[in-house]
């Protein structure tokens, strides 16, 4: 088990190094000046031209800023904003638990209601109710979700007036962020009502976020039971005279689980890069929204180190996934 | 059963067979159905739509779809914030996103499928290589690096179109990859080889042929991937500049009259889903068809 952690460290530090070098290539790939870029400044002096130059350290060859850039990296150091003047990774952490803890609720929205759509129509193989959830997956897998948010904008927020169209709380309240999640703090403040307020600006964008990712594992989770509904040991569970309760559920489902939890995983990219739409629709102050901002007032600091942080988290993601596949299916560690 | 199907049927040609089986699911052939509407309305546009995409009447703004009181029955689903046809924009609009579809798969799959070829083959260090450059591709989420891509090359469609081929590329030559790995030491190869066919011929018409299925469904899947990607991109203000009738683009210059209008945003999406849903319903029937897996009864 050691070895197999070991081998997967062994992969991503190479490729964590390539996006590094992606990150660090896509401002020197950018058209016009990078110390205009950097420095947000439009029209400057010669020698503030070369002290900025200098202060970057583009004046020195492409392979030494590399690795000064990736010594920065390891100092926490990823610049700073053009645009807010502070360091991009006190950004980030500011902004990251507003999208953590939109993922957080889509990503438990769609395991709640994917796995158990994906069981009902296994077992129900071929009946009508397979092919309504069968057919409702594929209507959410395919779902442009940036106009599945503004349907439901029109529809709760604009014709019923249920929810809120923007932001995280209503404005009336204010209390400091212990946290980061709005949920938590809200609820710390103690103010009457603050959390019913937080809970109704997330129940939208949850719904849009977790469209995919519900679809994409009710999918995969019909299909692994599908596999599993097949096989000897089911059977024998079957004929011994357990009930059809305890054989799907205790059977089957747990050996199905298996690849399920890898398209979980999987998910989390699809969440990031579902952030970046969910949180523009609705103003969600999250690291999406704050990198489509920063693309548009070509904030290239926080675009590149966004970038970096961004492919990092999935990267480390990723690697649990594969630990935790490792575990549960030792099969593959060899 | 089978016996059954033999005394029925005449030996069939693979075409024949793949065609029994993708009709075997209603699913695949209504999608096909609304696949090729999509395309014939993206040929004949000019023919099908009653306005010019661009055509602005002043006098008629945010004119709601024709059945609703207030419409006007040449103007079906009614009038943009500038009085253009959306009917119409979106007739033209099918031929953007088709467009798109071609454009991006077309690159991403010759692309991946040489590179795939060539890592599978090769084996050894380029395989490493190749395989770690696919993983740092992957390790962005797509939408992500294509919009970074466009802020890089500047937004417009066909930078857009080559972002979203990048993006697409690692499913690729992963699959390539695998395929090719699997077939490369079969007897069939291996005669082939020693026979005396050289790389070039080993790769494209003994071993590629043999891949072929699982490369035709992904490029299904891409295909529909690619459109909404583009879509997101054009409604992110990052794909096709307006007044082109991309849907995305036509989404996004229709938000701020979301409350005043639910005609103006909710068309344009309306056509993305079907198109993105036939054309996911076309690649689950063809990976029915062409898994040999399923074709168990």
């Amino acid at each position: 088990m050691l070895r197999f952690i070991l081998g997967r460290l062994a992969i991503l530090i190479p490729t964590f190094i390539g996006v590094a070098l992606i990150a660090f290539s896509f401002i020197r790939l950018l058209p016009g000046d990078p110390v205009m870029l950097m420095s947000g400044e439009r029209v400057m002096s010669e020698e503030r031209h070369a002290q900025i130059m200098h202060d970057l350290g583009y004046d020195k060859p492409i392979a030494v800023q590399f690795v000064d850039y990736l010594g920065k990296i390891a100092h926490g150091d990823l610049g700073r904003s053009v645009v807010t003047k502070k360091p991009v990774l006190d950004d980030f952490k500011a902004l990251f638990p507003a999208t953590l803890e939109l993922s957080i609720c889509a990503i438990i929205v769609a395991v709640l209601l994917g796995i158990p759509a994906g069981v009902i129509a296994a077992v129900k193989r071929g009946s009508w109710l397979d092919q309504t959830l069968m057919g409702a997956a594929l209507v959410g897998y395919s779902m442009p979700i940036f106009w599945w948010g503004l349907l439901l904008i029109i529809f709760f927020s604009g014709f019923l007036g249920w929810t809120p169209v923007s932001g995280r709380i209503s404005l009336m309240y204010f209390f400091p962020a212990k946290t980061g999640f709005m949920l938590i703090d809200s609820l710390l403040s103690g103010q009457k009502g603050a959390f019913s307020s937080a809970v109704s600006h997330l129940i939208l964008p949850t719904v849009v976020l977790a469209t995919i990712p519900l679809a994409v594992i009710a999918r995969q989770t019909r299909s692994a039971m599908l596999e599993v509904l097949g096989e000897d040991y089911v059977r024998t569970a079957r004929s011994k005279g357990l009930s059809p309760f305890r054989v799907v559920g205790f059977h089957a489902l747990r050996n199905a689980l298996i690849p399920v939890v890898t398209t979980i995983g999987l998910q989390v990219g699809v969440l990031l890069a579902g952030a970046i739409l969910t949180e523009t629709i609705f103003s969600w102050p999250g690291i999406g929204k704050w990198m489509v901002d920063a693309v548009f007032k070509r904030d290239y600091p926080v675009v590149q180190g966004g970038l970096l942080l961004i492919a990092g988290i999935i990267m480390i993601v990723n690697l649990i996934v594969d630990i935790t596949y490792g575990f549960i299916n030792p099969r593959i560690r060899r | 059963m089978a016996e059954a199907t033999n005394n029925a049927v005449k030996p069939q040609s693979a075409l024949g067979e793949f065609w029994y089986y993708f009709t075997r699911s209603k699913g695949a052939v209504i999608g096909l159905a609304v696949f090729v509407i999509v395309v014939l309305m993206a040929i004949f546009a000019p023919l099908i739509a009653p306005h010019l995409p661009n055509e602005q009447d002043r006098t008629l703004l945010l004119l709601p779809p024709s059945w609703m009181q207030g419409g006007n029955a040449s103007y079906l689903l009614g009038t943009d914030p500038v009085g253009r046809d959306i009917f119409s924009r979106l007739v033209y609009g099918a031929r953007f996103s088709l467009f798109i579809g071609v454009v991006v798969v077309s690159l991403s799959v010759v692309l991946g499928v040489v590179i795939g070829l060539v890592a599978g083959f090769a084996g050894g260090k380029t395989d490493i290589v190749i395989m770690r450059v696919m993983d740092i591709i992957l390790a962005f989420p797509s939408l992500l690096l294509a919009l970074v891509l466009v802020a890089i090359l500047g937004p417009s469609l066909m930078n857009a179109m080559m972002a979203i081929a990048l993006v697409n590329l690692p499913h690729f030559v992963r699959l390539t990859r695998a395929s090719v790995m699997t077939e490369k030491t079969k007897d069939y190869v291996v005669g082939s080889r020693v026979a005396g066919a050289r790389w070039p011929r080993l790769m494209f018409i003994t071993i590629l042929p043999n891949c072929l299925a699982p490369l035709i469904v992904q490029a299904t899947l891409a295909f529909s991937a690619a459109i909404l990607e583009a879509a997101a991109l054009g409604f992110l203000g990052m794909g096709a500049q307006p007044p082109t009738p991309e849907w995305g683009t036509m989404l996004a210059e229709a938000r701020e009259f979301i409350s005043r209008a639910w005609w103006v945003v909710t068309f344009p999406g309306l056509a993305i889903l079907i198109t993105v849903l036939a054309i996911n319903l076309m690649g689950d029937g063809l990976r029915d068809a062409l898994d040999p897996k399923l074709k168990r009864s």
